[in-house]
């Protein structure tokens, strides 16, 4: 086995990843908390005003990186959740188990400032509008899934199970996403589409790529960190934690 | 095939034996229907949301019902019997399914119209009603049996059934209630007709094998 397939191997095993995403966890927060604080400055204090929206589209700072996110995280837990039951890889069902939860918060941020925004820019706090709708249906798919969880004592039985909602959640999203936006056309005019506003100059979007690569680099570590707790919790009777902890920490 | 036709007689025989838990579901849907009359300020206001009224309704209907499905043969043993055959799970799983929907679905279908015309729907909406709820409701019952295989092995969580299956529901709930919002407008409703039948289609195809897996998962110790 060449040096990248080994490490891939032990990228697999819980007991080595603890030791190897350790590094990851601390670039993750260092990269993203430096994005973050540096996007949300330079999009709050110096971006350029909307000459529509005014200040209240500074929101779009956090709500974008957030929805975003939310999306991609569970498009992540699909995947996971098709390595976990093909490959019967511990750590992907320990991912689902980790980025449940931090999904369902970038969805409920993502919703929460998307009302926020949508009170001053659309005159109502929630509007039916396609992307919305979507966001809040994935924000329920992600609640039955952390219930999920939660209702199965063994945690194994409970990944698994897990794993398979991910996998069947994750091929619906797509047709979700496409039903709600045709109902809407339907229903009302697509008077509040993204896609027609006017394109954003550089001063505007820069800072927003910034914060989109921030957050993800921010939620990077936490799912590391999140990752990191888990092994240990469900490793807790074998020998090398055991050893790890008796030695006065989990460091390595 | 005939792992599929044993398995749905020999659960109509329960249903048929064991009268009374089958129909909550539709006692449930009237009483809901009743609710929504209820709640209803005026004629128009009722007519005007009777199609979406009957049609949320049955999805909770469907999802409330799936608790049930396979907690009987959970406690007896018959699901790990089922589940020890090497021969793959999704036959009889279709038969079960099919049984259950038509206790559950079928009645839907002709209880669906009743209830619309109760909540003073006009009558041009019917058709397209019945024929959405017949292409619809099968959809309804794959989901929700992908939420109780998910479940079975918990025994509580007729509520958890119900989270997981109805966001999963939302598309077969759009292209429903837009068949019976289109005749109701005078409008073709066939396009939403033919949606609910690609929908129908695409879980009849892929929701056996989740149910399958789900229920494995399930019994796992």
């Amino acid at each position: 086995m060449g040096p990248l397939r080994t490490y891939f191997h032990k990228l697999g095993s819980p007991r080595w990843f603890f030791d190897l995403a350790r590094p990851w966890g601390i670039g993750f927060a260092v990269v993203g908390v430096s994005l973050l604080v540096v996007g949300w400055v330079w999009g709050l204090a110096f971006a350029p005003e909307d000459y529509q929206q005014g200040n209240s589209f500074r929101i779009i700072y956090v709500h974008v990186p957030s929805a975003h996110l939310a999306q991609a995280l569970y498009v992540a837990m699909g995947v996971a959740g098709v390595t976990a039951l093909v490959w019967r890889v511990k750590l992907a069902d320990m991912f689902i188990a980790v980025v449940a939860p931090v999904g369902l918060a970038m969805a409920g941020m993502a919703l929460a400032t998307g009302a926020i925004w949508g009170r001053p820019t659309w005159g109502a706090w929630w509007v039916w509008d396609a992307r919305t709708t979507s966001m809040l249906v994935l924000f329920f798919l992600l609640v039955g899934l952390v219930a999920l969880r939660q209702a199965i004592p063994s945690e194994r039985q409970a990944g698994r199970a897990a794993a398979v909602l991910a996998i069947v959640g994750t091929v619906n999203v797509p047709i979700i996403k496409y039903s709600v936006e045709w109902w809407l056309t339907l229903h009302q005019p697509a008077s509040f589409s993204f896609s027609s506003a006017p394109a954003m100059p550089p001063s505007m979007w820069m800072p927003l790529v910034v914060n989109v690569i921030g957050l993800y680099s921010f939620a990077g570590a936490l799912i590391v960190a999140g990752l990191r707790n888990e092994i240990l919790h469900r490793e807790r009777d074998a020998q090398w934690v055991r050893e790890r902890l008796a030695a006065g920490g989990a460091r390595p | 095939m005939s792992i599929a036709i044993a398995q749905t007689r020999r659960d109509l025989a329960i249903v048929v034996r064991s009268r009374g838990e089958a129909l909550n579901p539709l006692a449930f849907f009237a009483l809901a229907t009743l609710l929504f009359g209820l709640a209803g300020p005026s004629p128009e206001t009722r007519a005007a949301i009777a199609p979406g009224a009957v049609w949320a309704l049955a999805a909770l209907a469907t999802a409330l019902s799936m608790e049930g499905l396979f907690r009987r043969d959970v406690e007896e043993g018959a699901l790990e019997q089922l589940l020890l055959h090497a021969r793959p799970l999704w036959p009889a799983v279709l038969g079960k399914l099919f049984a259950h929907w038509c206790v559950t679905g079928l009645p839907l279908v002709v209880l669906g119209p009743v209830a619309a015309l109760a909540l003073q729907a006009s009558t041009d909406v019917l058709p397209a009603l019945a024929l959405g709820l017949l292409l619809g409701t099968p959809t309804l019952t794959f989901i929700g049996a992908i939420a109780a295989a998910l479940t079975a092995g918990i025994g509580r969580g007729s509520l958890l059934v119900a989270l997981i299956a109805l966001p999963l529901c939302v598309p077969t709930l759009i292209f429903g209630a837009g068949a019976a919002f289109a005749a109701a407008a005078g409008a073709d409703a066939t396009p939403q007709l033919l949606w609910l039948a690609a929908l129908l289609a695409a879980a009849a195809t892929a929701a056996p094998f989740a149910v399958g897996a789900g229920l494995r998962v399930s019994q796992e110790h």
